[in-house]
């Protein structure tokens, strides 16, 4: 469910376009009217205002943004207005240059996009850095990381519901087994999280569940020393629980010591459109405060204020 | 025509590739019951004495016969079904009845991206799973994570490559075909460069290899044959398919050999089969429509021979 608010009556391409190029005129920068315009609009909406930008004035609408705008306020309002198959060919292309064995990002944008959704990050990746995907993270990753990450975001899920129960059963029992032994990165734990149908993935979470006795999630969590095991245990969850993956990234972001305002930003830019609204619910479940509340307090000026527009909770 | 000369026409139309169906009905048609009976009594490689005196047909001949009846249907089905089912069926039947690693290779690699995307589309809708998870399912030899690799990449397909880093690679390969691991398909440098880079970039891999080795990489890499198909099923398709049509026109081999010539002639007839043509006859010296006519009957052998001309019109 998405949080995003869009007006019933939107103005035209042309005078949204007019508008955003008033809030560069000048000295300084009418944030608030970039705010009640970007925050406001829909993918198919901003793509169209991007384009009519650069007819009517020759420029970029995000050089321009880049230009005129600063620090965090900034890159939310960029990663915003990307069209969302580009947005993640940015965030992955980050994640693969600056990788660390701790950067969930790759694994958050290869599982909880839907199979047709990673082929087209993939396809932006090719247009806009001249690479694949895939060659990338082979190439900056190592050892058991690129043994996951490769396969992981050159998958192509089949999407039905359809579910194998006795093949569940069997792979839960794998599972178990490598888990127990400790063999993490072992081929068919790979073959399993890499290759399966999320709704396989999930039937073969329950039988687990039923079988054993516990969320596979809670046998990841008993080696603090293996580096490896975060990344295992988020690929699980952003494979068939997202929004709990989702709201845990918020909630860290938010409690961290400064706050971690590149998690903040990239959790709401890409989820406003999709399930900002479950996520921000649980959020109130979990920590006993409503998600914009959490916001306000630990962000300001601008930045809060575009944050608090996608998550639906502005006046506007 | 005389009866030997009948006999003979018969007994090559009932071998060989494709079945002679005009002669069959020509001279079939007319045979009176002793006819038939003085064919089955003296053409001793298809039909055997029975003990309860008859002469009685050979199993594996009636089978074969069956195959080659069926050969021509085969090549129809392939030519008209749309690319994508056509190559997720192949891939379907390169795991479960084989496993064919060849042809995986060979459709993973020969496709462009967004035909293998395509491919893969199909093979959901066909099969309810992925290519990439039943691979990884049903082939458990060494060759599985390079198989997976292939199947799963899309590949980047514009003009951009980074010559240093083609220049290193090519080192690395030259490095570790040096140190003569056994198991070369496994080498996670080998496999990662074969399986993400693009296209262009390993034709640069390629060029780099040769001027700094002296050797060709698919030639150095003889030993592990399925690395050599991939080599070349990247860099320089014409060369492996030549060599698919020249060992299925030898007409040695298994019966998949004998399949190879239609998938070959059908799946590159629009493709790149004018080259595969030209370099077969360098590498025979025979032209494949000679080679074709000599082995193949009927409406498969005519059939492909229209297949074949197309690419001449082409150009």
């Amino acid at each position: 469910m998405s949080t995003l608010i869009v007006p019933p009556h939107v103005p035209s391409v042309a005078e949204d376009c007019e508008q955003l190029h008033k809030a560069f005129e000048g000295w300084g920068t009418n944030e608030r009217l970039i705010i009640s315009i970007l925050a406001h609009r829909n993918a198919g909406q901003r793509k169209a205002i991007r384009h009519a930008y650069a007819e009517t004035y020759g420029k970029d609408l995000l050089k321009d943004l880049d230009k005129e705008l600063s620090s965090d306020f900034e890159r939310l309002v960029l990663l915003w207005t990307l069209d969302p198959p580009e947005r993640d060919a940015v965030l992955t292309d980050e994640a693969t240059k600056k990788w660390t064995k701790s950067n969930q990002v790759l694994v958050e944008i290869a599982c909880t996009r839907p199979s047709k959704g990673l082929i087209l990050v993939r396809e932006a990746y090719h247009s806009r850095f001249k690479r694949s995907l895939e060659e990338d993270v082979a190439y900056h990753t190592t050892g058991d990381f690129r043994k996951l990450l490769l396969p992981l975001v050159s998958s192509y899920r089949y999407e039905g519901d359809e579910v194998n129960l006795r093949l569940a059963k069997s792979e839960a029992k794998i599972l178990h087994e490598k888990i127990k032994g400790k063999h993490y990165s072992d081929d068919d734990v790979i073959r399993i999280v890499a290759t399966r149908s999320k709704a396989q993935v999930n039937a073969t979470l329950n039988e687990y569940k039923n079988e054993f006795g516990n969320d596979i999630i809670k046998d990841l969590e008993h080696d603090d020393d293996n580096e490896f095991l975060p990344i295992l245990k988020a690929t699980f969850e952003c494979l068939v629980y997202p929004e709990n993956y989702f709201e845990k990234v918020l909630r860290e972001a938010i409690n961290k010591r400064g706050t971690d305002e590149g998690a903040l930003t990239r959790v709401v830019a890409t989820r406003a459109e999709v399930d900002l609204k479950i996520i921000k619910d649980l959020y109130h479940k979990r920590n006993s405060v409503p998600l914009h509340r959490a916001i306000v307090k630990d962000t300001h000026g601008d930045y809060e204020k575009m944050l608090v527009a996608l998550i639906g909770e502005d006046d506007a | 025509m005389a009866a030997a000369d009948e006999f003979g026409v018969l007994t090559k139309a009932f071998t060989g590739l494709g079945v002679d169906e005009k002669s069959l009905i020509s001279i079939l048609g007319k045979w009176h019951p002793e006819h038939k009976q003085s064919f089955r009594k003296t053409t001793r490689d298809i039909f055997i004495e029975d003990e309860r005196q008859f002469e009685r047909w050979d199993d594996r001949h009636v089978q074969k016969l069956q195959q080659e009846f069926l050969r021509f249907k085969d090549a129809v089905v392939l030519w008209t079904m749309h690319p994508w089912e056509r190559d997720a069926r192949l891939l379907w039947e390169a795991v479960y009845k084989g496993p064919k690693y060849g042809i995986l290779v060979e459709i993973a690699c020969t496709r462009s991206s967004e035909e293998l995307l395509g491919a893969r589309r199909a093979y959901h809708s066909l099969f309810e799973h992925s290519i990439e998870e039943d691979i990884a399912f049903h082939i458990h030899s060494f060759e599985k994570k390079l198989l997976v690799g292939l199947v799963s990449a899309y590949r980047y397909e514009g003009p951009k490559y980074g010559e240093e880093v083609a220049k290193s690679e090519a080192k690395i390969l030259k490095n570790v075909i040096k140190d003569g691991a056994k198991k070369l398909h496994e080498e996670e440098e080998i496999v990662r460069i074969l399986t993400t880079r693009s296209k262009l970039h390993l034709k640069a891999v390629f060029k780099h290899y040769k001027e700094t080795s002296g050797n060709y990489l698919d030639e150095d890499l003889g030993d592990h044959l399925i690395l050599k198909q991939t080599v070349q099923c990247l860099c320089k398709p014409e060369t492996y398919f030549t060599e698919v049509l020249d060992v299925s026109l030898k007409g040695i081999g298994h019966d998949f050999a004998k399949e190879a010539l239609t998938r070959v002639i059908v799946t590159r007839a629009d493709v790149d089969l004018k080259l595969i043509k030209e370099e077969y006859h360098h590498l025979s010296g025979f032209t494949l429509s000679h080679k074709i006519e000599e082995i193949a009957n009927g409406n498969f052998k005519d059939f492909l021979l229209t297949l074949i001309a197309r690419g001449d019109q082409e150009n």
